[in-house]
């Protein structure tokens, strides 16, 4: 479809004009009347593509002279849309996994998601937020008689990492979709079960949303309400306080008034601890920077089983890399990025769990936290 | 380490064409950190191996589609939340990630790493003479204290005459 820009110089012209109007029923933009159209005034009209030529021809013959103002409509209406509305229409209950999704979204499709799959997920309790709000994690799992090892992984501890969120309901989606045809994946849950926490940091994920699309930390006040927000990845007791935190709140890295001092941190945390003898592996996802970080952040000092960490890191990377050629960096947080303390990773290694990693995801700062939806697909899809 | 001077690096890099992936240049460069006095910013020299690719076209189009406007231009959050770029500005976005490269430059540390988060604001100001110039309000990342820091900019930009910020 194209859309002409014509300014008629003459009564017969315009005459003509409301003739092919009404006549071909094309759409007018402006004026919005046929009757409306003077000479000397603009004329926008759209015609459809098989007129297009009918119409030209016409007013060539009419010695009206035309723009083309807009090539193609069609092209522009596309560029304008939200886009990948076609390509996940076969998913059940029509939930588009790239976009991004606001908290409302997020809960409705943790209860569908255990309602379709409910021989393999089930949504449990973790706990409560600063602002009263409901935590929920989703346990993948496949009834079997023999005891199964856990692995974790949480998502959104960082508000404005909305890749993060979208990673975790993008992996659930994957595993459920493909675990019956995939021989890797079955075998995995043969073995282990898949805890996954899509969103931990509630208050802060919605706060983004609503109010401060850069926030970071949850919405905990403090100074009687002057101030808000503890970063809950320095909040956990891992050589809490002691390095690459600020004890200021006004600042993005305060690490609150004490170690777990944040609902949120509390009930991780608590979980965790009760289940650690069977957690195997811990993984906890950021952005952006395209790093696989392995503890620890508050020291140099390279945990014991470095050496297993490190290959098992390195092979994620280069699968990882296999997909779309993306490079992420692995190594130690404090050696690799910066130092810092109270991290949930460093924490889940210092109570015993052997594999731990953060994950920041794409990319390397050219979108940084505003990573547009059309990267969510790859960017989940190289993760996986 | 250059005593009483500070810290040199010696940097070889690949320069990579944001809009041709394909698109290449190598290039080398030293940077010195000056010791003490943080409101230097580093000096830079570099080499480029090689030519950037010649822009003249895309330029003249963006520049005569601003020239041509009937209003002064005026947007806010580019990207948007969600990452949108509409098409139109796409230019204004590339602009001020060029003006935010020299803010970053004069800012920088050995222990600072910054990225455009994002234009909260930019507004059109209309001039006299023939260069565009634009008010950008840009939020800043750095990474080390995850702060995000606003910085208000004029940009100044010409096809033949290049960019011009003053903070």
């Amino acid at each position: 479809d194209q859309v002409l820009h014509i300014v008629p110089e003459t009564f017969q012209q315009v005459q003509h004009l409301q003739h092919l109007c009404s006549t071909l029923l094309l759409d007018l933009w402006k004026p919005l009347l046929p009757e409306d159209i003077w000479a000397g005034k603009d004329l926008h009209i759209r015609v459809p593509a098989p007129l297009v030529q009918e119409v030209k021809d016409s007013l060539d013959q009419h010695m009206i002279s035309y723009k083309v103002l807009i090539p193609d409509v069609q092209e522009l209406v596309d560029q304008s849309m939200p886009r990948e509305r076609s390509s996940h229409r076969h998913v059940p209950e029509g939930y588009v996994y790239t976009q991004y999704h606001p908290m409302e979204e997020i809960y409705q499709w943790m209860t569908q998601i255990q309602k379709s799959n409910s021989e393999l997920v089930t949504q449990h309790y973790l706990g409560n937020t600063t602002e009263n709000r409901t935590m929920y994690y989703l346990q993948i799992s496949q009834p079997s008689n023999k005891p199964k090892k856990i692995i974790w992984m949480d998502c959104g501890i960082h508000a404005r990492e909305w890749i993060s969120p979208a990673f975790c309901q993008w992996f659930v989606k994957d595993i459920l979709q493909n675990y019956k045809s995939d021989p890797k994946i079955s075998r995995f849950l043969q073995n282990l079960d898949l805890y996954v926490l899509p969103v931990l940091n509630i208050d802060g994920y919605i706060y983004s949303w609503e109010k401060e699309r850069l926030w970071r930390k949850n919405r905990s006040p403090h100074m009687n309400g002057t101030c808000y927000g503890t970063d809950l990845n320095r909040n956990f007791n891992s050589s809490w306080g002691s390095i690459g935190v600020s004890y200021n709140c006004s600042s993005e890295i305060f690490c609150g008034p004490g170690p777990e001092s944040e609902p949120e941190t509390r009930a991780v945390a608590q979980f965790i601890k009760r289940k650690k003898s069977d957690i195997l592996c811990y993984l906890t996802i950021h952005s952006y920077g395209q790093y696989i970080l392995t503890p620890y952040g508050s020291t140099t000092k390279p945990p014991s089983n470095s050496e297993e960490l490190m290959h098992i890191a390195e092979k994620a990377a280069a699968a990882l890399m296999g997909k779309y050629g993306t490079s992420y960096e692995v190594g130690p947080t404090s050696l690799i990025l910066y130092s810092n303390s109270g991290s949930s990773r460093d924490w889940a290694h210092m109570i015993g769990i052997p594999l731990s990693y953060t994950f920041e995801l794409r990319d390397k700062g050219t979108h940084g936290f505003v990573l547009p939806p059309d990267q969510i697909q790859p960017t989940c899809e190289e993760t996986m | 380490d250059i005593d009483d001077v500070g810290h040199k690096y010696y940097l070889e890099l690949v320069l990579e064409d944001v809009l041709d992936k394909d698109s290449t240049v190598n290039c080398t460069a030293e940077v010195l950190y000056h010791l003490g006095n943080k409101n230097i910013a580093p000096d830079v020299q570099f080499t480029l191996e090689g030519e950037l690719k010649n822009t003249a076209e895309a330029d003249n189009t963006f520049y005569n589609r601003i020239k041509s406007l009937e209003k002064e231009l005026m947007a806010e959050n580019i990207p948007d939340s969600h990452g949108n770029v509409s098409p139109e500005m796409e230019p204004i976005r590339l602009l001020a990630w060029v003006a935010s490269g020299y803010v970053i430059w004069q800012n920088s540390t050995e222990n600072t790493h910054f990225q455009l988060a994002q234009i909260k604001r930019v507004k059109q100001v209309k001039r006299s003479d023939e260069y565009l110039a634009f008010d950008y309000m840009i939020l800043l990342h750095e990474m080390v204290s995850q702060e995000i820091i606003p910085w208000q900019v004029t940009v100044l930009w010409h096809p033949q005459h290049g960019v011009q910020v003053t903070q």
